[in-house]
C-alpha cells in the first residue's frame, strides 16, 4: 500500500502532509507533557543572577522540545519554593492558590509536572536547589521526581551552569539528552573575501572561539565522534587539501594528503578511526576512505562524475550516504562502506546536499532545493528507508549545512534568512523558530559535536 | 749800476794792462778765468729699503668646474711683515699653499707688506658651473611582465553545473592557447595555473570538484592545441573566490569560468 502511495502521483502537498503523519522520527506534538516553570527566587545577593538562571532553565527546557511550556500567566499566584511549601492537608478539589499540588494541576495552568526551588549563596558557592514533580501523584513524596542540589560560581555563569544542569535532569527525564557541554564548529568570515577560517562555540552560542589561524580559506568542518578532533578543508598549502586538528589543544595532527588536485570533505568513520573524504586523484571526485593520518588510503567510488560529503551511519558504521552529480544535478546517494550497493534518495529534482545522519542512523538532515530555484535550499529530513522527507525550512534565504545534535533533537544549520549567512539551531520537526546562535561577520557550514 | 760796475772794472783792467805792459817786452795773456764755484755738496738719503717681492701666486689649476678644488701656492722673497691674502684667507706665511673651493670665479689678492712697502699680485680661478646631469634615461621599454601577459590572456566560460567547453570557451581557448605558448616560452620557469570557479548557487562541496572539472577541462583543451601539458597546473577554488556576489545571471556567469594565474 505505502508502495503504492510511493510510486503514485501526488500532489505535493498531500504528500507531505502524509509524510508528516507517518513520520516517527520526530517528535508528535499530541503526547507532550505540559510542564510549568515558576521563576526562581534567589536569597540575599543570589537574586541579582535569577533573571539569568530563570531565561536559561525556561529556554532549556522549551528548546528540548519534549516538552509543553504552560505560560506563566496561567499559574497561581503562591509559587512553592520547597517540597514543605505544600499543603499536605488540604482535600482534594480545595483551591490554596498554589499551595496545593491540585492548583497546578488543575486548570488553568493544567500543568502535568512542576519545576521549583530556590537559590542562596552558601559558603562562598552559589546553590541551586531544584525539584520537579510529578502532579499526577497524590502526595508531594510521592510526585517527587528530582530533589537535587547544584553548585556553581557565584556569578551569572555560575547561575546560568546550575539552569543548565537542571534542565538537563529535567530534559533526561523525558528521554532527552541535554546539549548541555556540546560544541559547534563552524566556519567564519570576518566580511566577504575575508580568509575563512574554523570556530567553536558552545551549543547555544556562547563562547565562540577561533581554532585555526591559516589566512587562508579553511572549510568543511567535521567533528570526531568522541569530539577530540575536527578535520577540515583548506586551502593553506595551495591547493585545497585536508587537515586533522585535535580541539585541546589546538594541534595539527598531520593528515598527509594524497596527491590529488582536491582532497575535500572529510568526516569521521563512527570508530573515529578513519575519514572518508572526495579526491580527485584519477579524476574528479571519488570518495576514497583513509586512516586518520592519511596513509591507507583507497576508493570506494569509481564514477567519473562528482562524489563528495561521504557520511558514514554512526549507528550501523556499515553504509554510506553521500552527493554525486552521477545522474545529473547533485542529489543524495547510499551506498555500504565497501562501495557496492550504490542507489539514489532524494528523488532527482533540484539539486540535494550536505547530508547529516541522526544520531540514530535512520534518518538523515539535507539541504534540497526541491521547489525552488537554483540554490534555493531548504533544510529537509528523510528517513533513508522510507525516502519520506520533510521540508523544515520555507523560502526563508538560503538553508544550508544542517548537523544533528548529538541529542537527536536538534539541528544546526546555516541560513541567510537575516540577510548574511549566519547559524542557527531549531528542532528537528521544525517546530519551533530557528534560534540564531552568530551575529558577528559571515558563518557557515556548522557541526554539532560532543 | 750794472755800467758802472763795469766801467770800474774795465778802467781796472786796463791799468793793470798798462802796467804790466811797461814791464814786459809782450803784452801778458790775460789770466784764465777763475775757476768756476764748485757744485753745491748734496748729501744723497739713505738708500730706500726695498719692497717684498712676491715670486709666485698662482692657482693651479685656474679653473675648476663648481665644488672642485683649486691650490693657491705663493711664495714671498724680501723683507716682509705680512702676508695676506683676501678673500677670507686672511694672513699667511711667506710661503705656503692652499686649496679653495670657490663657487663660482673669483680673483684672489696677495698682499704683501714690508718695510719696503706692500706688493700685491693676484691670481684667478675661473669657476664653471658643472655640465647638466646626462639626462635621464629614457625608461626602458616597458617590462611586460607576465601578469600583464596572462591578464590578456581571457577567460573560459560555463554553463551552470558543467564542465565542458562550449563554443566561445573554445574559441577563448584557441586565443590563450598562442598566447600562453608564447607566454612559456618566454618565460622558461614559470608554470600557469589554471583556476576553476563556480557560481554560488551549488554547495560549497560540490563546487569543489566542479571547479576541478573545469579547470582540468580547459587544461586539457589546451594541451590538445599544444601547449606543454606539464607547465599547467589546476586548482579548484569552488565558490570560494567569486568576481561578485550578487544573485543574478550576470554575476553567476562571471564566476563560472577557468581563470588563468601565474604559478610558484
Amino acid at each position: 500500500m505505502k508502495k503504492l502511495f510511493l510510486l503514485a502521483f501526488a500532489p505535493a502537498a498531500f504528500w507531505l502532509a502524509l509524510a508528516a503523519q507517518d513520520f516517527s522520527g520526530v517528535i508528535s506534538k499530541g503526547q507532550q507533557p505540559h510542564i510549568a516553570i515558576p521563576d526562581l527566587r534567589g536569597s540575599g545577593d543570589a537574586q541579582k543572577f535569577m533573571t539569568a538562571f530563570n531565561q536559561t532553565l525556561w529556554n532549556d527546557v522549551n528548546g528540548s522540545g519534549l516538552l509543553k511550556m504552560v505560560p506563566k500567566t496561567s499559574y497561581p499566584l503562591r509559587v512553592p519554593q520547597q517540597p514543605s511549601d505544600f499543603d499536605s492537608s488540604s482535600t482534594p478539589g480545595q483551591n490554596l492558590g498554589g499551595r496545593a499540588m491540585s492548583d497546578w494541576a488543575g486548570p488553568p495552568a493544567s500543568a502535568n509536572y512542576l519545576a521549583f526551588g530556590y537559590t542562596a549563596i552558601q559558603n562562598g558557592v552559589f546553590v541551586l536547589r531544584g525539584w520537579l514533580f510529578d502532579l499526577s501523584q497524590a502526595t508531594p513524596a510521592a510526585a517527587q521526581v528530582i530533589a537535587k542540589n547544584y553548585l556553581g560560581s557565584v556569578d551569572e555563569a555560575g547561575a546560568r551552569k546550575t539552569a543548565h544542569e537542571f534542565a538537563a535532569d529535567i530534559i533526561a527525564r523525558f528521554g532527552g539528552k541535554s546539549l548541555f557541554g556540546t560544541h559547534i564548529y563552524f566556519v567564519h568570515q570576518a566580511a566577504a573575501g575575508s580568509p575563512k577560517e574554523i570556530w567553536a562555540m558552545d551549543w547555544d552560542g556562547g563562547s565562540q572561539h577561533q581554532l585555526t589561524h591559516f589566512n587562508s580559506t579553511s572549510i568543511e568542518p567535521a567533528v570526531s565522534p568522541d569530539g577530540s578532533k575536527i578535520a577540515f578543508t583548506s586551502f593553506a598549502k595551495g591547493s585545497p587539501g585536508i587537515f586533522v586538528f585535535s580541539v585541546e589543544p589546538v594541534r595539527d595532527l598531520r593528515f598527509y594528503n594524497q596527491s590529488a588536485s582536491v582532497n575535500s570533505s572529510p568526516s569521521f568513520t563512527p570508530d573515529g578511526k578513519q575519514i572518508l573524504y572526495s579526491s580527485s586523484a584519477g579524476g574528479c571526485c571519488r570518495i576514497f576512505i583513509a586512516n586518520l593520518d592519511g596513509s591507507g588510503f583507497k576508493p570506494l567510488t569509481h564514477s567519473t562524475y562528482i562524489d563528495t560529503e561521504p557520511k558514514v551511519n554512526p549507528k550501523t558504521g556499515n553504509d554510506v550516504v553521500f552527493v554525486s552529480g552521477r545522474s545529473g544535478p547533485q542529489q543524495i546517494y547510499h551506498m555500504n562502506i565497501d562501495g557496492g550497493d550504490i542507489e539514489r534518495l532524494s528523488e532527482g529534482t533540484g539539486e540535494a546536499s550536505n547530508p547529516s545522519w541522526h544520531p540514530d542512523g535512520q534518518l538523515i538532515a539535507f539541504s534540497w532545493t526541491r521547489g525552488f530555484a537554483a540554490g534555493k535550499f531548504n533544510v529537509f529530513t528523510m528517513d533513508v528507508t522510507s525516502r519520506r522527507y520533510i521540508q523544515l525550512t520555507h523560502d526563508e534565504g538560503k538553508n544550508e549545512n544542517p548537523s544533528w545534535a548529538p541529542d537527536g533533537v536538534h539541528l544546526a544549520f546555516a541560513s541567510t534568512r537575516t540577510g548574511r549567512t549566519q547559524i542557527y539551531t531549531m528542532l528537528g520537526d521544525g517546530s519551533q523558530p530557528p534560534v540564531r546562535l552568530t551575529t558577528q561577520g559571515l558563518n557557515f557550514s556548522p557541526i554539532w559535536g560532543k | 749800476m750794472f755800467n758802472r760796475r763795469k766801467i770800474a772794472a774795465i778802467t781796472l783792467a786796463a791799468s793793470l794792462a798798462l802796467f804790466a805792459a811797461g814791464c814786459k817786452k809782450k803784452a801778458p795773456p790775460p789770466p784764465p778765468p777763475p775757476a768756476p764755484t764748485p757744485a753745491p755738496v748734496v748729501t744723497p738719503p739713505p738708500p730706500a729699503p726695498a719692497a717684498p717681492v712676491v715670486a709666485q701666486f698662482t692657482a693651479e689649476p685656474t679653473s675648476i668646474q663648481r665644488g672642485q678644488s683649486s691650490t693657491l701656492r705663493w711664495q714671498v722673497n724680501g723683507n716682509a711683515t705680512a702676508v695676506s691674502i683676501d678673500q677670507t684667507i686672511g694672513t699667511v706665511q711667506n710661503t705656503g699653499n692652499r686649496r679653495v673651493f670657490p663657487s663660482e670665479s673669483t680673483t684672489y689678492t696677495l698682499t704683501a707688506t714690508g718695510p719696503g712697502g706692500s706688493t700685491t699680485a693676484s691670481a684667478t680661478v675661473s669657476v664653471t658651473a658643472p655640465p647638466p646631469p646626462p639626462a635621464p634615461p629614457s625608461p626602458p621599454p616597458p617590462t611586460i611582465t607576465i601578469t600583464d601577459r596572462l591578464s590578456a590572456v581571457q577567460d573560459a566560460f560555463f554553463d551552470y553545473d558543467k564542465s565542458d567547453i562550449r563554443a566561445d570557451a573554445q574559441s577563448a581557448l584557441q586565443q590563450d592557447a598562442a598566447a600562453i605558448k608564447s607566454i612559456l616560452a618566454d618565460f622558461p620557469n614559470v608554470t600557469i595555473v589554471v583556476e576553476g570557479h563556480c557560481d554560488d548557487r551549488g554547495s560549497a562541496e560540490y563546487n569543489l570538484g566542479l571547479g576541478d572539472r573545469r579547470a582540468s577541462s580547459a587544461k586539457d583543451f589546451l594541451v590538445q592545441l599544444g601547449v606543454p601539458g606539464d607547465r599547467l597546473k589546476t586548482i579548484s577554488y569552488g565558490k570560494e573566490r567569486p568576481q561578485c556576489s550578487d544573485e543574478n545571471e550576470s554575476c553567476w556567469q562571471k564566476n563560472r569560468r577557468a581563470h588563468f594565474s601565474q604559478g610558484q
